[in-house]
Order: structure tokens, then sequence, then C-alpha cells
């Protein structure tokens, strides 16, 4: 198969995704009308009231017919109106993505980036190395992620003051506290994704340095260095980036939890505070937020596996 | 059971399985052994550090910490039994309906896996918790659906592995039902991957249900969640940091043991279907005398002496001496398992750690199995160059051919930008490559097998080598092709005075191309001797053997003869003859002792292992049979 059909088969794959995951959030949305209401009104609402908010709402007509009219002003951009404070969804949302992507894309650069040079370690490092960080990663993996947010706080936000232990700077306010702030969150977040790119990296870095063709290149005068670092990395590349598109799925849910331990004004702190006060619309945003950087990202990754994998080139 | 046997032998495993169950009996005893109701406030003794009353402290109302986490387990592991039930029946239905039924069904609920696994889950769970008043149970279920697929696919795949198996076609043409072949014969084969996957998941499980509690999802405060507790902690995390320690560190060492408790399942079922055969009779053997080594011969090439390998104290391969003279080729011939591709490895200082090799292989006046690494690593290419069996992958899928090539020359030759290339385009003209430029631009995965060997070929004289060891170098072409490449080997000879060990099972191979044979047999040489005695001549039982089951040579019409037997194990050695128990021509003093390699007649450079060489005439033994 040729690279751009390839690409496209998998990019036509990831869109597809951007129709499925709003769909099935919104049919969800659909199941329960009257607990929604029950919900925004309170438990001492009165049935004519609760009628009144139906209808306002747009909740008493058929659900097939509120999907399609949804999905028609989605096309344009309009993700509709919140419930409690009649603002669009899109203004609320909007200005909360770039908190959110700061904090899943430094969480991606930091998971690939130190899961590589780990697994090169765990690889090249002989056994005493290898076991060592077979045990830190076990307990990185066991050690759920808002556990180990608040350990990081307790040391180095509370214990030893060095970052700020809640709280978010923006970018254009100040650069170096958008850093500091970001750097626990990340942290956190990216912690169990480290180890299992590592893994990776280490089973295919050891599956290419005892290959046949490392056997051929180095009976035949390669240096180890060059099989290590230039073969067999290369050869881990493009199975290392497909994980960690996987594990970036993971991480994005993991956000939710993150962002609400570090009061970061992200789409995930406002994910939780509209779902618990069912205000169903900017819950439903949040899904096609989340699926279209899952998309992205995806499709970001199709093409550099793509790239790095000389069969589809 | 054979898996719990198994399991039982894993000290960590056993620890991590009886931490869960301890867990479980004691959150599930929570109303009985909890020492003060959950919610019981006492704000006079708020934030204690453990003591005898409160064994882990007191929470900011004063409220039992120990009573908090017994209780707040039933929310965790309860919520854990809930998602992961799902989880695994819908798992091991679809996986199985994929696996075993059929390919559109198949594909259908594999695409919707892949979907599932590229949803952010998150945005699912916080619309169901939406809808439904943060319902604990609704979540747990849509958390089982998310984290179906890992389930599915390890299910399907182990399906499909069993599927294809002889039995289950056997039972689909004795006309057994489909469900039935499915709980008789499918699951039960199946469920060793579906339970390691399961508890692995309940880690995952265990954890994201902890996050989801601890944004006070699926649980409503104040009813205790090891993750709220976290949660409850964090408020008041610098006045009395100690709180967040007791529900995260339990969270995290149920979740570390789901995790060993896999680890140990995986080994057990591993080594439950292939248990490695021990090796039993290393004591019978004698050391080998390592006699008639003798000294290396200054002339050749390569000379090999006494060499002798093992692999943790398992020989393999004993007391090989043999030279090869520039210009010359030497064969070395015997069966799968005789020592032959483990004899190149030795010389080609290709063996890992953990193997032992005695003897000298001198190269250049030096004995590089003594030689310091550095000596070592200079020879590889530039001294002993290699071609290896399956030139398909002898190269570097991710690189072009002129990196692979150009890498290797700039290692020997110091060469760098146009005259690399000039280099490289050169190497692939002397291998017969009609359009080098063209092929120096490929990748690995666009060349034939034999423009492959070719590349193999000219990336072996990158270095001008003076030896160069083939092992079974022809082995995985189109019989065309192995005649075009046994030329060029040939060519190449002929042009460069290049010394040649080809490691080959093909009689025919060693006819064209051999000036001397060795013919290896358990490890040992058995007959070295010129080609054209070995054909004519041959002295030993297993030559002769060799010579009458090749194809070639046999009679048109007649059954192919074949040497009954097979190849004794390294641990089976004989003590005596190591042909011995496959020889027709066996009496008892062949198995009395070991066996030298000796001349034929004396100072003849044909040397035989077998006691009977004076008496048995070989040289037309065809195929009669001795009575």
């Amino acid at each position: 198969m040729n690279f751009l059909g390839t690409l496209a088969s998998r990019t036509l794959g990831s869109l597809a995704l951007l129709i499925v995951v709003p769909t099935i959030t919104f049919f969800i949305q659909g199941l329960s009308p009257s607990n929604v209401v029950k919900g925004l009104l309170g438990l001492d609402a009165t049935p004519a009231q609760i009628a009144d908010l139906n209808h306002r709402l747009g909740l008493d007509q058929p659900l097939m017919l509120r999907y399609a009219r949804w999905l028609a002003n989605a096309a344009t951009g309009d993700l509709g109106t919140s419930y409690t404070n009649h603002q669009s969804v899109q203004q609320i949302l909007a200005p909360r993505l770039s908190v959110s992507l700061s904090l899943i894309l430094g969480a991606l650069a930091v998971f690939t980036i130190a899961g590589v040079v780990v697994g090169v370690m765990s690889a090249t490092q002989g056994r005493v190395v290898g076991r060592v960080l077979d045990v830190v990663s076990t307990i990185g993996v066991a050690a759920p992620n808002f556990w180990l947010a608040v350990i990081l706080i307790a040391l180095f936000g509370v214990a030893l003051p060095i970052f700020p232990a809640t709280g978010y700077v923006f970018f254009s306010d100040s650069p170096r506290l958008w850093l500091l702030s970001l750097v626990l969150p990340v942290v956190a977040l990216a912690f169990a994704g480290i180890t299992a790119v590592a893994k990776q990296t280490r089973d295919q870095m050891m599956l290419a340095i005892h290959s046949p063709w490392a056997r051929t290149l180095r009976a035949n005068g390669a240096s180890e260095v060059s099989i290590v670092y230039k073969h067999a990395l290369r050869n881990a590349a493009a199975p290392v980036i497909t994980i960690a598109g996987t594990i970036f799925v993971g991480a994005l849910s993991g956000s939710v939890v993150i962002e609400n331990i570090f009061v970061l004004p992200g789409l995930g702190s406002q994910s939780l505070a509209s779902a618990l006060q069912a205000d169903l619309p900017v819950v439903q945003g949040i899904a096609v937020y989340f699926t279209i950087i899952v998309v992205v990202v995806n499709v970001v990754i199709d093409i550099a596996a793509a790239i790095l994998n000389p069969k589809v080139r | 059971m054979r898996l719990a046997r198994e399991y039982l032998r894993r000290p960590l495993g056993v620890i991590a399985a009886a931490f869960l169950v301890l867990v479980a009996l004691a959150v599930i005893a929570a109303p009985l052994i909890a020492p003060y109701d959950q919610l019981r406030m006492d704000l006079g003794h708020s934030l204690a550090l453990p003591s005898a009353k409160h064994w882990l402290g007191t929470d900011r109302l004063g409220r039992d910490v120990l009573s908090r986490l017994l209780w707040g387990g039933r929310v965790s592991l309860g919520g854990l039994a809930e998602a992961l039930s799902v989880a695994f029946a819908i798992g091991v239905v679809a996986g199985l309906i994929a696996g075993y039924v059929g390919r559109g069904v198949d594909n259908a609920i594999s695409r919707t896996t892949e979907v599932l696994m590229a949803t952010p889950g998150i945005v699912v769970l916080l619309m169901v918790y939406g809808i439904s008043n943060n319902n604990a149970h609704l979540g747990m279920i849509t958390l089982g659906v998310l984290c179906s697929p890992s389930i599915t696919r390890v299910t399907r795949a182990a399906a499909r592995a069993v599927s294809q198996e002889v039995y289950i076609s056997s039972a689909e043409v004795l006309g057994m039902g489909r469900l039935r072949i499915v709980f008789d014969h499918v699951l039960p084969n199946i469920w060793g991957p579906i339970i390691v996957s399961t508890a692995v998941l309940g880690a995952v499980i265990l954890g994201i249900q902890g996050g989801l509690n601890y944004i006070n999802l699926g649980v409503n405060p104040p009813a205790a969640s090891w993750g709220g507790m976290v949660s409850d902690g964090q408020r008041v995390l610098a006045q009395q940091p100690w709180l967040i320690v007791p529900s995260g560190l339990l969270l995290t060492l149920v979740i570390m043991a789901l995790m060993l408790t896999a680890d140990g399942l995986r080994d057990a079922t591993a080594s439950n279907r292939s248990r490695p055969a021990r090796a039993q009779a290393a004591a019978a053997r004698k050391p080998s005398a390592q006699a008639g080594a003798g000294q290396a011969d200054a002339s050749a090439a390569l000379s090999v002496r006494g060499l002798s390998v093992s692999f943790s104290g398992l020989e393999v391969v004993r007391n090989v001496s043999f030279d090869v003279r520039d210009g010359r080729t030497l064969g070395i011939v015997g069966e799968s398992g005789c020592g032959k591709s483990v004899t190149a490895s030795a010389a080609l200082d290709q063996l890992g750690p953990g193997s032992r090799i005695d003897g000298e292989v001198v190269f250049g006046g030096v004995d590089l199995n003594h030689a310091p690494r550095r000596v070592r690593a200079r020879t590889r290419g530039a001294g002993i160059a290699y071609v290896s069996q399956d030139p398909m992958v002898a190269l570097d899928p991710c690189f072009t051919v002129e990196s692979q090539l150009g890498e290797l020359i700039g290692r020997h030759e110091r060469l760098r930008g146009s005259r690399r290339r000039a280099r490289a385009l050169e190497l692939l003209r002397q291998v017969g490559l009609p359009n080098p430029a063209d092929t120096a631009a490929r990748y690995p995965h666009q060349l034939s097998g034999g423009m492959a060997q070719r590349v193999s070929i000219a990336c072996a004289l990158a270095g001008r080598p003076r030896v160069l060891i083939a092992d079974e170098p022809t082995t995985a072409l189109d019989v065309t092709i192995q005649g075009e490449i046994l030329d060029l080997l040939r060519t190449l000879q002929g042009e460069t005075g290049l010394a040649i060990v080809l490691i080959t099972h093909d009689l025919g191979v060693v006819a064209d191309l051999c000036d001397r044979v060795a013919v290896m047999y358990a490890g040992e040489i058995v007959e070295i001797a010129d080609v054209e005695s070995i054909f004519d001549r041959p002295a030993h039982p297993y030559t002769r053997g060799l010579i009458d089951s090749n194809p070639i040579a046999s009679k048109r019409g007649s059954p192919l003869p074949s040497i009954p037997g097979a190849v004794p194990s390294p641990a089976n050695w004989p003590i005596g003859c190591h042909f011995g128990e496959r020889c027709r021509f066996r009496t008892p003093q062949c198995s009395a002792g070991p066996v030298p390699l000796a001349p034929v007649a004396d100072a003849s450079p044909h040397q035989a292992r077998c006691i009977r060489v004076g008496e048995l005439d070989l040289a037309s033994a065809g195929q009669e049979r001795r009575s």
C-alpha cells in the first residue's frame, strides 16, 4: 500500500471518531431528561416548573430531532447554550482550551521523551540498572496519578515550595510562571506514561539488538554504538510513537482529574463542574473538544509513524 | 491443577495474591471489624496521628481513618467488581465471537474495539454521571464497557489461535455444535491469557476509579472512598500531611498486588505451556582430551584449533579443528543441530554472554579467542566477514542499501561523501547487481531474495575481508537463484583470493563449490577430507548416509534413503561414538569410550572419527543393509 493511501484510510478512521463520540454522548444525554431538569431545579421543584423548563430547553421534543438540530448547528461551529448561565458553550470553553492543551501536550512531550530515555537506558545499561528501573516503573504504574499529584504538591508545593502548589498563570501574563505552574501537573499526568513508553522502547530495542540483521552488521564491522543508537533506536521509533498515541488518550481522561487537583482553569475542571450541575450542553461541547484533540493527535502520530515506516513510504 | 501449582512456585505472586485476599476479606468484614462508625465525628480529636485508640489516626472531622478505610474499600472494591465483571462479560463474549465465529462479525467487532480504544472515555463517563445524579453503579458499568476492548482483543487473539488447531476442525467435522465446541474446546484453552488481562485491567480500573472518587464522581460524601479520602487529606495538607498516606498507599499497594498477580499468572501459564526439558545427563560425560588439536597452520587464512563451545556448562561443540587457505573453500556439512552454526558464530565472535569458548581461532597469526577486544573488533568485517542464511532479514529494514553499505565502508575505509558512494556502487556492481544506483536507493523490503543476498555479500565485502564465513547462504533462496549466488561466490573468490567457510546441509552445494569438507555430527567433526575423497571414499558411516540421502545421488524411482533416528541433543551425547545409535555398522566397542579423529591412512589429510575405519569399505556401501 502506498504512503498516501495508508494515511488517507487511517485519517478517515480517525475522522469517523469525530462523529461517533459526540453521537454516543448525545444519546446518553437523551436517556434521562427528567433527572436533568430535577438536577437543575432542585428537589422541591413543582411539576409545572419542571414542564416549563422542559419546554424552554427543548427537552420535550423527540430525541432524533434534537440530535439532528444539534449536529447541524455543531457543523457550523455552534455547540449550543449552557443550561445554567446562558452563555454559549463556545464562549465558555474557548478560553480554557489553551490551558488544557498546555497540560496534555506537555505531558505527551514529557512521557514520550523521558520514556524513550529511560527505555534506552534499561536496554543498554546491563542487568542491575534494568532491574532498578523495573522496580521503579512497577511503583510508577501502580501509584494512581491523583495520589502522585497530591504527593508532589505535599513535597514540592508545601514542604519545599519550589513550585506553586495549585493554580495557573497564562503564558501571555508570564512565561516563567506559566512554566512553573505546569511542572507538577505535567509530571503527575505523565508519570504512568513514562513507564509504558520506556517498556515499549526497551522491548523494541532488545528485539532489534538481537535481530539477525544486527548480528550481520556487527559481524561485518559495524560498531555497537551505531547498532544501538542508530539502528535499534530507529527501528523502535515507529512502534514507540504508536503506543504514545494510545497512552495519550488515557492521559486526556486523566487530565480532568489533574486539572481539578491543581485548580487549572481548563476544559477538565469545567467538565466536572458542568457534569455535577447537569449542564449537559457544556459536557457535550467538551466531548467535541476532546474528540477533536484526539483526532488531531492521532493524525499527527499516523503521519509520523508512516514517515518512519519505510514499508508504507 | 498445573496452573495453580506453577503459580505457587512464585513467592512474589503468592504474597501479592494473599495480600489481595486479606484486603478483600477485611473490607467485606468492615461492619464487624471496623473499630468506629465511619461517619462518627469527634471534633475534639481531629487530625490525630496514629495511636492505640486510632491505629491510623483521625481526619479533619475526628473520624477514625482505619474505619473509613475499611468502609471506603466497599465503594472501591465493589465498584471494581462491577466494572470488571461488565468488561469481562463483554470482552469474553465479543472476543470469542470475533475470534471464532466469522470474518464479517470479526471486522465489525474489531472496528468497534478500535473506536472504543480511541475514545476519550472520560467524556462518556461525565455524561453518564451528569444525567444520573452522580450514580456510582451506572458509572462503574460505563467504565466496564469503556475498558472492555483490552479483554476483547486478548480473547479474540487467543480464540483465533486455538480455532486454527487441528482438534477444533476435527470437532467441526464430527458435527459438534459451535457452542459446544466453544465451551468444551476453545474456552478451556484460552482462559490463561484472559485471566491475566483481567487482572491487569483490574489494576487500571482501580486507578481510574480512585481518580473519579477523588473528584467526587461516583461517591457522595460524607461516605468514605479511598480516592475521596486522599481528597479529604489534601484539604488539610499543610496541617497534617499524614492523612494523604493511608488511603493512597493502600490503593497503590492493591494495584501493585494486582499487577504482580497478573505477572505471576502470566509466567505460570507460559511455563505451563512449555516447560523446558531439563538437561539430565551432563554428569555422565567425561571432559574430552584436546588430543589431535595440534598447532595452528601458519599458512592458512583461518585456522581453528580445538574449538569447544558450551552454554551454561553444557557443551554443544567439542574439539573442532580445521584450516582454510586463501582462495580455497571449506565446507562444513551436517544435519541441523550438529553445531555447524555455533562453530561459525564462535569463529565470528558472535556468541552472546553465557557462552564459553575454548580453543583457538587463529587469524593472521593471532588467536582471536584470547585476543583483546580491540583486536577482535578490528578483525570483524575487515579480516573475517559474514553472510547469513536468510537475506530478507539480514538487512536493517529501516535504512536504504546505500546507507547500510556506506556505514560499513565508512567504518572500514574512512571514506566520506562521493567517494564513499562510489565505493558502494562499485561493490554493488562487483556482486553482479545490474543497476547499482537503483539498488542503492532501495529499502530492503523492495529487494528480491536474490538481490538481497547479493547486497548482503556486498556488505560482507565492504571491509575487504580475507575470510568469508557464509552460513547456509542459499538455503532461503529459489533453486535458480541458488546457483547464481554460488557462481557469484566462486567469481569473487577468483577475483579477490577470498577464503570461504561455507556452512551447509546440502552436499550438492559442497560438491559445487568446496575444496575441502568437514562433516559434523552432534558437536564433533566426524570426517574431514578433500572433496573428492569425501564423495569417492567416505570413511565414516554418517558421511556415507548423508551422500546416500542426497536426492541428486539417488536412483530414479527408488525411495530416497534416509538415516533413521535423530541427532542426539547435547545433553544426551553418549560417551562413545556420537553416531553409534544410528549406525548400521555399530559394534559394542563403538560405545566403549570417546572415539578420536584419526587419519584413515598414515599421515593422510583424510581423517575420520570411526574405530572401524580400516575394516569398512564405504566407497560403494550404497543402500544394501548388513544382515
